[in-house]
């Protein structure tokens, strides 16, 4: 027991703050300015619920990577949910495979009014490498209404928070 | 690779020959036409054509010998269907290949004899429609709705777009397994689970915490990876391939690219293998950090899984900035690697690898001491050897239940034929097994990783493509970090794929987590899945 409390103690915190190099304060600049605006717009708490509608699991990887201790999203008031039912935000991964079709319309439903939906990675935002066919509907706005878009194959942690940020930035 | 080596492969391969040949016999003296093809098509594996009749004949002959059973994959060759099945015996394989009518093709099944061809003979037959006429479950498996079980999505005559409807249904109405009597209730899971994992139906039957039964309902990834593979060129093949599963981005690329570069007789440069070598011992070492903090997680204990997420970011920033991309997608191509290693970055690798080993050094002092995780992990979960022998179960899942095959060590392809290849393994079948047998691989993918940075040669990255002929057919098998892929594609007369094939080892282990499951916990049902980890998309296609 004594061991795991002191590796605790010389790993110290890890949880990036400025001044760091250029990379990590990135993510300090963006998630702060995400963070203003989910205290703003969302009472300090921006809940998400993460569909994989036919995904090959890459973008999974690098939205589990926005809570480990680099980004820590959670800081920024940004949460993951188990439930559509307490989600503000689906963000949808993969070109939706035609046998998730029915269940994403179907947690769209279920996720309380007002939402935004996020077509995250390349697939859901054109179908990227899979496209139409018989069995995938390509692209997330082919099933739902789309309120953002964060490409890339996958997107990386820093590209995550900066959809996020896009989305809700008064700007818009 | 020394003597003792060389000559022990020698002598299970001539093991793998002689029981082809008694195959063979065995086959004629019941009267079935088989011949093997020498030279066979599909190098370095044995080929063997026979009659449909002989089909399940064959299944049953093989598993009497100790084969195992290892891939089933069906293509339509213009006037007919051709169906083959890949065997493994000593780290030699075998192809079997069989002509059917594209009018109501059906043959008996293999399934009767290998219980991992079950599952695969039902996706054949959803997708080709081929019946096999004695399969123990016949129940649609890759199919749910989205097409009729009239029309097959890998015949050539059916398009790529297919005949969707505006909305494809929910499959409603698949027929699961019942339990009734007192006290005995249902749980199902999914499609769409509580975290950020990938979709699929789990049906339970419990008794109170217990699990009575489970049954697996997958599919609902499928995207039709094999149909839009059909006309691409080598380039876009292997992007593809990147992304069967995104998590074995390098895995899949190296198998197909492999099973191209053998249709087209071409050699990758020894630079361009062990480039190859670094990125899948790599791809092997983010997964095994994230499990094994996943598995820390599925037990509540937060300290693991930070640490070693931890450990997984600096890996993944290391990926991105010697190799321009944190999961390695695209960098394996057709013919070799498209990323150099610089003696710089070979200087920072080295350096990773012995922090990497320090802090596992240290967090597995602190795990093994730890009275909880033992709590959880030991007994929990499972996988007999004799259940995972008769499976056939493959990777870390195999391992962990006394199944020592690793195709870098029993079936070697450059670099590992060079290499000092040393296999974990246990013989518990428990979580706690699996666990172990992840970091031991983690530490076995440092050295490997050391080893090859010390002596990886000069030369250049790639051999320019060359088109193969009309008809050319690849076979590959490589290690994967979930175990053995393997592979095969063939070739149109354009140079073009006609055919492309993955099978990811969740294929076959898939079906273990049913069993794994029995008579355990309801709430160690994650754990007991984290530590199989198979692939939904892998698997689905």
């Amino acid at each position: 027991m004594l061991s795991l409390y002191g590796k605790i103690f010389r790993t110290g915190t890890l949880t990036e703050r400025v001044p760091r190099p250029v990379r990590d304060e990135a993510v300090e600049r963006e998630g702060e300015k995400l963070k203003a605006i989910v205290g703003k717009r969302f009472q300090g708490s921006l809940a998400i619920r993460q569909v994989d509608a036919g995904s090959c699991n890459g973008c999974e990887l690098e939205i589990h990577a926005l809570n480990n201790v680099y980004y820590d999203i959670e800081r920024f008031g940004v949460h993951f949910v188990a439930s559509p039912r307490h989600a503000d935000v689906l963000l949808v991964t993969g070109p939706v495979s035609r046998h998730m079709q029915a269940p994403l319309k179907r947690v769209y439903e279920a996720t309380a009014d007002p939402k935004w939906v996020i077509a995250v990675g390349d697939c859901a935002a054109c179908g990227g490498e899979f496209g139409v066919s018989y069995a995938s509907c390509g692209a997330v706005a082919n099933v739902l209404p789309v309120d953002g878009v964060i490409p890339g194959c996958p997107p990386m942690p820093i590209d995550l928070l900066r959809g996020l940020l896009a989305l809700f930035s008064p700007r818009r | 690779m020394n003597d003792s080596d060389s000559s022990r492969l020698e002598t299970i391969h001539a093991k793998g020959g002689e029981g082809f040949s008694s195959l063979c016999l065995q086959l004629a003296q019941q009267h079935i036409d088989a011949h093997a093809v020498d030279p066979g098509p599909l190098p370095p594996a044995t080929y063997l054509e026979l009659e449909a009749a002989g089909w399940g004949l064959a299944g049953q002959l093989a598993c009497q010998q100790g084969m195992r059973w290892a891939a089933a994959w069906a293509e339509d060759v213009g006037d007919g269907l051709a169906l083959m099945a890949c065997l493994e015996i000593a780290g030699s394989y075998l192809i079997l290949q069989t002509a059917l009518p594209a009018e109501h093709p059906e043959l008996p099944s293999q399934a009767p004899y290998y219980w991992a061809a079950g599952r695969v003979e039902r996706s054949i037959h959803d997708l080709f429609g081929v019946c096999f006429t004695d399969h123990p479950d016949p129940k649609r498996w890759t199919r749910h709705q989205a097409w009729d079980e009239k029309t097959h999505p890998l015949r050539k005559s059916f398009p790529v777009a297919g005949f969707p409807l505006a909305e494809t249904p929910p499959d409603s109405d698949y027929p699961f397994f019942k339990a009734h009597g007192a006290s005995v209730y249902e749980i199902p899971v999914g499609p769409i689970h509580a975290g950020i994992i990938e979709p699929g139906h789990f049906r339970f039957q419990a008794i109170g915490e217990t699990v009575l039964h489970l049954e697996e309902r997958l599919g609902y990834v499928h995207k039709g990876i094999e149909k839009i593979a059909e006309g691409r060129d080598p380039g876009e093949l292997a992007r593809l391939a990147g992304r069967v599963s995104g998590d074995t981005t390098v895995g899949h690329t190296w198998a197909a690219c492999m099973a191209m570069e053998r249709a087209a007789r071409l050699e990758i440069p020894p630079r361009a293998a062990y480039i190859r070598g670094i990125l899948a011992e790599r791809e092997r070492i983010i997964n095994d950090l994230w499990d094994l903090g996943s598995l820390c997680n599925d037990v509540g204990f937060g300290f693991g899984y930070y640490q070693f997420g931890r450990l997984r970011e600096l890996w993944l920033r290391e990926n991105l900035t010697t190799f321009g991309h944190r999961l390695l997608m695209d960098r394996i191509v057709p013919g070799g690697v498209m990323v150099d290693i610089t003696d710089e970055a070979a200087d920072c690798m080295r350096n990773s690898a012995v922090s990497l080993r320090q802090e596992l050094g240290e967090l597995a002092r602190t795990l093994d001491a730890n009275s909880s995780l033992e709590d959880r992990f030991l007994g929990t979960g499972m996988l007999p050897v004799e259940t995972a022998a008769a499976l056939g179960a493959v990777g870390y899942v195999g391992r962990a239940s006394g199944q020592t095959f690793d195709v870098r060590k029993d079936a070697p392809y450059p670099p590992y034929d060079r290499l000092n290849v040393r296999v974990a393994s246990e013989n518990q079948g428990d979580v706690s097994s699996r666990f172990w047998v992840r970091y031991k691989e983690l530490r076995a993918a440092l050295r490997l990783i050391e080893e090859m940075l010390g002596d990886l040669p000069t030369g250049a990255l790639s051999t320019p493509w060359q088109t193969p002929q009309e008809g050319a057919k690849g076979f590959a098998a490589v290690e994967g970090w979930r175990g053995e892929i393997v592979c095969y594609v063939s070739f149109d007369q354009n140079g073009r794929i006609r055919r492309y094939y993955p099978r990811d080892p969740s294929v076959i282990n898939w079906p273990a987590l049913e069993k794994i499951a029995l008579n355990n916990l309801v709430p160690d049902f994650p754990v007991c899945n984290k530590s199989m980890n198979a692939s939904y998309s892998g698997h689905d296609l």
